[in-house]
C-alpha cells in the first residue's frame, strides 16, 4: 500500500548519496591540485589531455561559433534596419555571442564532445578494472587521471570560447556586411565602443564555470559508470544531459550575479 | 568488537604454521552489494610463504574477498588485518604504504591500454621508486624477461594475446618486488598450455621471490599444480580448508561436486523439465 512512499525515500536517500559524493569526488580533486600543477611528473599527464580537449576541439567550436553569428545576424537585421539601426547590428551580435551564446553553446559543444569522450574512456577503464590497478598499485586516480583532465577542461573552455567568440564576431560581420550591404567601418565602430573589458570578462567568468563543471560531472560519472556496455552509454548520457542542464541553470545565476555586480558598480548601460 | 574468527569447519591444522602471525586475517567479513549478500562472516588467515587457492563457484564471492585484501572494497562488517595491522578503515593515503607490499594480477589483466607492455610495468616503479625513467625501464625490461615477454616490450595491450597480457600484467604485479600476490583467475579464458605457463611462473615466482601467493580460480588443474592450501568458499562462507591432497579425499558433497565438476542433482532436475516442455 505505501510501496510508493518506500520507492520515493528510496530514490531521494540514493540522490542524497549520490550528491554527497559529487562532492567528495570535487573535494578529492581539489585536494590534489596542488601537486597536481606543481610536481612535473603531474604537469606532464596534462600535455595529452590539452591536445585531447583543447587542440581536436577547435574545428568544432569554430564551426559552431561561425553559425552563431551568421544566423544572429540573419535574424536581427530585418528588425534593426527597419528602424535604421543597422549599422548598430555589430553591438547585438558581439554582445550576445560574448555574453551569452559564445560561452554557452561552446559549453554544451564541449559538454557532448569532451564530457562524453571523457566519461565513456574513464567509464570503460573503470569497467575493465584499469581504476582498479591504479589503487591497487597504490597510485590515486584522482590525482592520476581526474586532475589533469579536469585542468585541461577548466583552462581551455575560456581559450575555446574565446575562438568561438572571434568566429562568432567574423560570421556576423560576413553576413551583415558581405550579404546585407551594410559598411564595415560603423560596423566596427559601434561594436568596439558598445564591448568593453567587463563584457570580456562576463564571458571568461562562464566559460571558467563550464569548463570545470564539464570536468567534474564528466569524470565522475566515468568514475561511477555500471558495469558493461550498457553501463558505459548510460553514464555517457546521463553525464552529457547533467552537464547540460547545469550550464544553463549556472549561465542563469551568473548571469543574474554578474549584471549585478556591474549595475553596482558602474549602473545601467545603454548599448544603442 | 574483537569475536573470535570464525573458522572453516574443515580447518587442517597442516596448513597453519605453528607459531606463525598470519601476514593476512580476515575476521568475519561480511559484504553485501545491494540486496545480494556475497561475504557472509568470512574468516581467513593467510601464512606468509604459501600459495593459498581459493576455489568455489562463480558468484561466489571469490574476486570480492580479493579485493578486501587491498582495500578495493570495505568491509560493511568484520576486520582485515595486514601484520596484525587493522587496515579496513585506513584512508585512501594510508592505504598507499599497505599496497606497496602487494602485486595484484586483475582477471582481465587491467593493463592500461594508452601505454606499451614496459610502460605498464614501469609505472608503478616511477610511482614508488626515486629512479629515472631509463632505470624504470631497466627494471621493467627484467620483470618481463622472467615472464618470458622482453620482445614484446613495446607493443601495446590490443597487440598482445590474452595469455601475453597476463603475463605483462604479471611483470606489473611483480614490479615493486612485492611481498604478497593476489591471483584473480590467473588462467581463466586461456588454453591449457598457455594456462600451465602462467603456473609455471607462479610457481617460479614462489620458488625465487619467495612471495606468499593468494590465487582465485575455479580451474582444479591449476589450483593443485601451485596451491600449498586449498581453501572453498561456498555462498560467501569458507566451507573447506587444508592441502591438495585433503581437499582431493574431501567428504563433503559441495566440495566433490566442485572438484569434479558436476552438477547438482537438483539443478539438473530442473533442467531436464525445461527441456521436456
Amino acid at each position: 500500500m505505501f510501496g510508493w512512499v518506500a520507492t520515493l525515500g528510496k530514490v531521494s536517500i540514493d540522490q542524497l548519496v549520490a550528491f554527497g559524493d559529487f562532492w567528495q569526488f570535487v573535494g578529492r580533486t581539489l585536494g590534489w591540485m596542488p601537486t597536481g600543477v606543481t610536481r612535473w611528473r603531474n604537469l606532464r599527464l596534462l600535455m595529452p589531455q590539452f591536445y585531447e580537449i583543447g587542440s581536436r576541439s577547435v574545428p568544432v567550436i569554430m564551426i559552431t561559433g561561425t553559425f552563431v553569428g551568421l544566423v544572429l545576424a540573419v535574424q536581427a537585421f530585418d528588425q534593426l534596419a527597419n528602424v535604421g539601426l543597422q549599422d548598430r547590428m555589430g553591438v547585438l551580435v558581439n554582445l550576445s555571442v560574448i555574453r551569452e551564446l559564445g560561452p554557452v553553446l561552446a559549453g554544451v559543444m564541449l559538454a557532448g564532445r569532451v564530457g562524453g569522450a571523457l566519461t565513456a574512456e574513464l567509464g570503460t577503464m573503470n569497467v575493465t578494472e584499469q581504476i582498479d590497478a591504479l589503487r591497487a598499485m597504490g597510485a590515486d586516480p584522482i590525482r592520476y587521471l581526474v586532475v589533469p583532465r579536469f585542468l585541461a577542461c577548466l583552462l581551455l573552455t575560456p581559450i575555446l570560447t574565446f575562438y568561438c567568440d572571434l568566429m562568432g564576431a567574423f560570421g556576423g560581420w560576413l553576413v551583415t556586411t558581405q550579404v546585407f550591404g551594410v559598411p564595415s567601418e560603423p560596423y566596427i565602430y559601434y561594436s568596439a565602443e558598445a564591448i568593453q573589458k567587463w563584457d570580456l570578462f562576463y564571458g571568461f567568468v562562464k566559460s571558467l564555470a563550464f569548463g570545470g563543471t564539464i570536468g567534474w560531472i564528466a569524470c565522475y560519472k566515468g568514475f561511477t559508470c555500471r558495469y558493461g556496455a550498457e553501463g558505459v552509454a548510460r553514464a555517457c548520457t546521463e553525464g552529457f544531459v547533467i552537464g547540460f542542464i547545469v550550464i544553463l541553470v549556472l549561465d542563469f545565476f551568473l548571469g543574474l550575479g554578474l549584471k549585478g555586480v556591474y549595475e553596482a558598480l558602474w549602473g545601467f548601460k545603454s548599448v544603442l | 568488537m574483537n569475536e573470535p574468527a570464525r573458522q572453516p569447519e574443515a580447518t587442517s591444522p597442516k596448513t597453519i604454521p605453528a607459531g606463525e602471525q598470519p601476514i593476512i586475517e580476515l575476521r568475519n567479513v561480511t559484504k553485501r552489494f545491494g540486496r545480494l549478500l556475497v561475504l557472509e562472516r568470512a574468516s581467513l588467515q593467510l601464512y606468509r610463504g604459501q600459495t593459498t587457492v581459493v576455489i568455489g563457484e562463480s558468484g561466489a564471492g571469490k574476486s570480492v574477498l580479493l579485493k578486501h585484501i587491498v582495500g578495493l572494497l570495505r568491509p560493511d562488517a568484520g576486520e582485515v588485518y595486514v601484520d596484525g595491522r587493522r587496515v579496513d578503515r585506513l584512508r585512501p593515503k594510508e592505504w598507499v604504504v599497505v599496497r606497496r607490499r602487494f602485486g595484484f594480477l586483475f582477471q582481465g589483466a587491467a593493463l592500461f591500454d594508452s601505454m606499451t607492455a614496459v610502460e605498464n610495468v614501469a609505472f608503478p616503479i616511477l610511482e614508488h621508486r626515486d629512479v629515472t625513467e631509463a632505470q624504470a625501464r631497466q627494471i621493467a625490461l627484467e620483470k618481463l624477461r622472467m615472464v618470458g615477454l622482453e620482445e614484446f616490450a613495446d607493443r601495446k595491450p590490443a597487440q598482445l594475446s590474452g595469455g601475453q597480457r597476463k603475463r605483462v600484467g604479471l611483470a606489473r604485479a611483480i614490479a615493486l618486488d612485492p611481498e604478497v600476490i593476489l591471483y584473480d583467475e590467473p588462467t581463466t579464458g586461456l588454453d591449457p598450455i598457455r594456462a600451465d605457463i602462467i603456473n609455471e611462473l607462479i610457481l617460479k615466482l614462489r620458488r625465487e621471490l619467495g612471495v606468499t601467493g593468494v590465487v582465485v580460480t575455479h580451474d582444479m588443474a591449476s589450483a593443485y599444480k601451485i596451491a600449498d592450501r586449498i581453501v572453498m568458499l561456498y555462498r560467501g562462507t569458507f566451507i573447506a580448508d587444508g592441502t591438495p591432497d585433503e581437499i582431493r579425499r574431501s567428504a563433503d558433497e559441495r566440495v566433490r561436486r566442485f572438484i569434479e565438476g558436476r552438477a547438482d542433482e537438483e539443478d539438473l532436475a530442473s533442467l531436464r523439465a525445461e527441456i521436456t516442455k
